[in-house]
């Protein structure tokens, strides 16, 4: 058994740290949340010495300890708590060789908490090609630390990293700047006040409320706030705060003059070449459309090879399951309750792992901030921010991590906004139920020489239908709303990067994992019940359907065959199902729908993507033929009307169904949360199922 | 009336001299947009907004609202 140590790895956004956090543990990470919020916590393993491992915990991504999101307060809190099982033994602080400048902001701030400091210099490969050279010396000397030249891309670095980690008991903790000197009275009292604490970290814990409010923190700084010194007001403390800033870029414009040479001719400059063409004012965004159009075609067309061939395998594991195994009731539950809702849930990993794969390259290559720019502008006018494209894009895969996502947008009510319409972005829990509707009602054939197929096109409309109904409800928000909108707005813009592919490909699997994880213990309990409840029922005509039945139709020919289906149905329509079924039919037939799928829209009120798996829970109830979800619905007829249950008007009435209601549960949670409060989700379920019913009714009267 | 950065033209320089920390985020400042810093326009998108700047060496973005009421002496 060797010793472990915790390493905090901290930076600004966009200096690598990720990369150089898989570097470190390689696949050996787990990702979680921290306790009670939903900031997500990343942690792994790192061999650093046979007999010394360290605990590496990946913070998120901050420019200053001054906090102003949840995300950023989670850093503070971890290095401010002493007692947490987190508090690193070491902090690795990790800057870009291109923004040094603005990373040593962070540095200085945290070499003040006196918690030992290692400076990594990442990116250190682009140093030649950029024309830049370091006094390394010098740095170590004045910022008091070790400073380790790193390129996590490269793989460079790495293992002096490591050795720096194991004698981190040699790293001096003395501060480099001075920042009690912007009101050297008010610090000293502080000092006399809490003589056992670090300076910097009491006014953390002060100015740390003037951005950011209930957190909870360490008992023994609780009562901090009723001192009994000078208690300063909130604005002579943003004050203070700015000249805190000043103070610390004095001393870094200072030394980075004589340890930093940066030689501009030589300097050829990708950025600014590229930046020309993807900012352009037609260019630009033509570039923008171009590659949202890629990716749709992209999830649509090369998704269905691999989601034909899961459909048809989970229809013979199903039939596998019934003619292998011994009749009974835990075959039964097998083979029509669980392995088809199984089959709900497998078959559209390969689309989200697609959507992710995109999202993942877009902003690791540092594309989306370009978005974020073209976009500004035009969201502005909707009541949103440019930030709030990122949301929107990452809503269509889930709206989960997009609601998350809001965290960085500066002004409250833009945010607000943002978190009440990206539900209506077509997320890929609605994709199973776009695609199998469309591959019902729309028919094939294509335009453009075959390039673009009407299918294709429907559901590249279904995604602009998301879109464009949360933008105006975005507008309409913004007038109604009585919050007072501040516009600001910050946003770095990153370099241009060729997207690492362990990166992307670590994110496309963690993402995937836990978001199949998160739905698939749904999908399985509603399968479970279904099931339940569509094979048991009460009543004669349950009970002795198969006698009633072969007597009703005694006096015609019917093969073995015919008969078993007509028993099956009739057991199922007096099953428990059947009567739940019956009930919500008044209901949902206006719109075009039969009982069975009312039972399926209400059970995906839980989350939507459960519409396919109960639907092939309550056909498979009872039908021992191996087939596809997608052949038992075509087969079934509208018992009122005849002709196809799901033709093209209750199908584009189902469409629009989908696309406006809010039918997820973990999305309200998330909602709940981020704002606060149960009145936001509230009001988002009311007005989004209100417009789902009126707008499929609407349809299916129209075109029926 | 002296010029803001909602004045530079591409490629234009200056260096920030004031401006009223009410109206400035905290997190610009902390970005390095501070009095003595440069300022490099870098691009803007279609009616000027947002503007893409070089301050001190770092690449960010801010909306024009921001950008009027911060003070630069032109360079050249």
């Amino acid at each position: 058994m060797g010793k472990s140590i915790n390493v905090a790895l901290i930076g600004n956004p966009n200096t690598g740290k990720t990369s150089l956090f898989n570097r470190l543990t390689g696949l050996n990470q787990k990702v979680g949340n921290y306790p009670g919020i939903t900031v997500e916590k990343k942690e792994g393993i790192c061999k650093l010495s046979p007999r010394l491992k360290a605990h590496i915990l990946d913070l998120p991504g901050t420019y200053s300890l001054n906090t102003s999101s949840l995300d950023e307060s989670v850093v503070v809190e971890t290095l401010l708590n002493r007692n947490s099982k987190d508090f690193p033994d070491v902090a690795v602080v990790i800057s870009d060789v291109e923004n040094l400048k603005r990373n040593l902001l962070l540095f200085t701030q945290i070499k003040d908490l006196e918690i030992p400091s290692i400076l990594v210099i990442n990116m250190a490969d682009r140093m030649q090609r950029k024309a830049i050279t370091l006094d390394i010396d010098l740095l170590e000397e004045e910022l008091n630390t070790r400073v380790v030249l790193v390129s996590a891309r490269k793989n460079q670095g790495i293992d002096q990293l490591k050795k720096a980690i194991i004698e981190y008991k040699s790293l001096n903790t003395k501060p480099c700047v001075n920042a009690s000197s912007i009101d050297p009275e008010y610090f000293d009292n502080l000092k006399k006040a809490y003589p056992k604490q670090s300076i910097y970290k009491l006014w953390l814990v002060i100015t740390q409320d003037v951005n950011f409010g209930k957190i909870d923190r360490n008992r023994d700084l609780e009562n901090l706030k009723q001192a009994s010194f000078e208690v300063k007001s909130e604005n002579d403390l943003k004050k203070l705060q700015h000249q805190e800033t000043v103070v610390r870029y004095q001393f870094i414009n200072g030394l980075l003059k004589k340890a930093l040479n940066v030689d501009q001719s030589q300097a050829k400059d990708l950025r600014s070449r590229l930046d020309r063409i993807l900012l352009h004012k037609v260019w630009g965004y033509l570039i923008f459309f171009a590659i949202l159009l890629l990716i749709f075609q992209a999830i649509y067309d090369w998704s269905s090879y691999p989601m034909d061939w899961i459909d048809s395998a989970f229809a013979k594991a199903s039939s596998w399951a019934q003619t292998t195994l011994p009749a009974g009731p835990f075959t039964d539950l097998l083979a029509e309750g669980i392995i088809p809702g199984l089959g709900g849930i497998v078959i559209f990993i390969p689309q989200i792992a697609i959507l992710f794969l995109f999202i993942a390259i877009l902003e690791e290559s540092g594309y989306m901030s370009r978005v974020v720019f073209l976009m500004d502008h035009i969201m502005k006018k909707f009541g949103l921010s440019g930030k709030s494209v990122v949301p929107l894009v990452s809503g269509t895969a889930c709206a989960i991590p997009a609601v998350m996502a809001t965290r960085n947008i500066e002004d409250w009510k833009e945010r607000l906004v943002t978190i009440l319409v990206v539900p209506f972005t077509t997320c890929s829990a609605r994709l199973p139920v776009y695609l199998i509707i469309i591959g019902l009602v729309i028919p094939e054939g294509s335009v453009l020489g075959g390039f673009l197929s009407y299918q294709a096109l429907t559901l590249m409309g279904l995604y602009l239908l998301g879109f464009g109904t949360a933008i105006f409800s975005a507008w309409v928000l913004n007038r109604v709303l009585p919050i007072k909108r501040k516009a600001f707005f910050v946003m770095e813009m990153p370099a241009y990067k060729v997207p690492m592919g362990k990166n992307v490909l670590i994110t496309v699997v963690e993402k995937t994992k836990s978001f199949v994880l998160g739905a698939g213990k749904i999908i399985m309990a509603i399968s479970i019940v279904l099931w339940l409840l569509a094979s048991h029922g009460i009543g004669e005509k349950f009970t002795n359907a198969d006698e009633l039945v072969r007597a009703e139709y005694a006096g015609q020919s019917l093969s073995e065959d015919e008969l078993n289906d007509k028993i099956a149905s009739q057991k199922l329509e007096y099953s428990f199902i059947g009567y739940i079924g019956k009930g919500i039919e008044p209901a949902v037939r206006p719109l075009g729908y039969d009982w069975k799928i009312g039972i399926a829209i209400v059970s995906s009120f839980a989350a939507r993507e459960v519409f396919v798996g109960t639907l092939a829970t309550i056909y498979s109830v009872g039908s021992d033929e191996e087939e596809t979800i997608k052949n038992r619905m075509r087969a079934e007829v509208n018992p009122i009307l005849g002709g196809p249950l799901f033709n093209f008007a209750s199908g584009i009435s189902l469409l629009l169904f989908y696309a406006f209601a809010m039918q997820c549960m973990s999305t309200l949670a998330i909602v709940k949360r981020e704002t606060n409060s149960w009145k936001w989700p509230a009001i988002q379920f009311t007005a989004m199922t209100v417009i789902a019913y009126f707008a499929a009714l609407a349809a299916y009267q129209l075109l029926s | 009336m002296s010029d803001t950065i909602a004045h530079l033209k591409r490629g234009e320089r200056g260096t920030i001299t004031s401006f009223d920390e009410e109206l400035v985020p905290l997190k610009l400042l902390e970005m390095g947009c501070l009095p003595g810093n440069q300022v490099v326009m870098m691009e803007s998108a279609p009616f000027q907004d947002p503007i893409y700047l070089n301050i001190n060496g770092t690449h960010l973005a801010i909306r024009r609202e921001t950008a009027q009421v911060i003070q630069i002496e032109r360079h050249g």
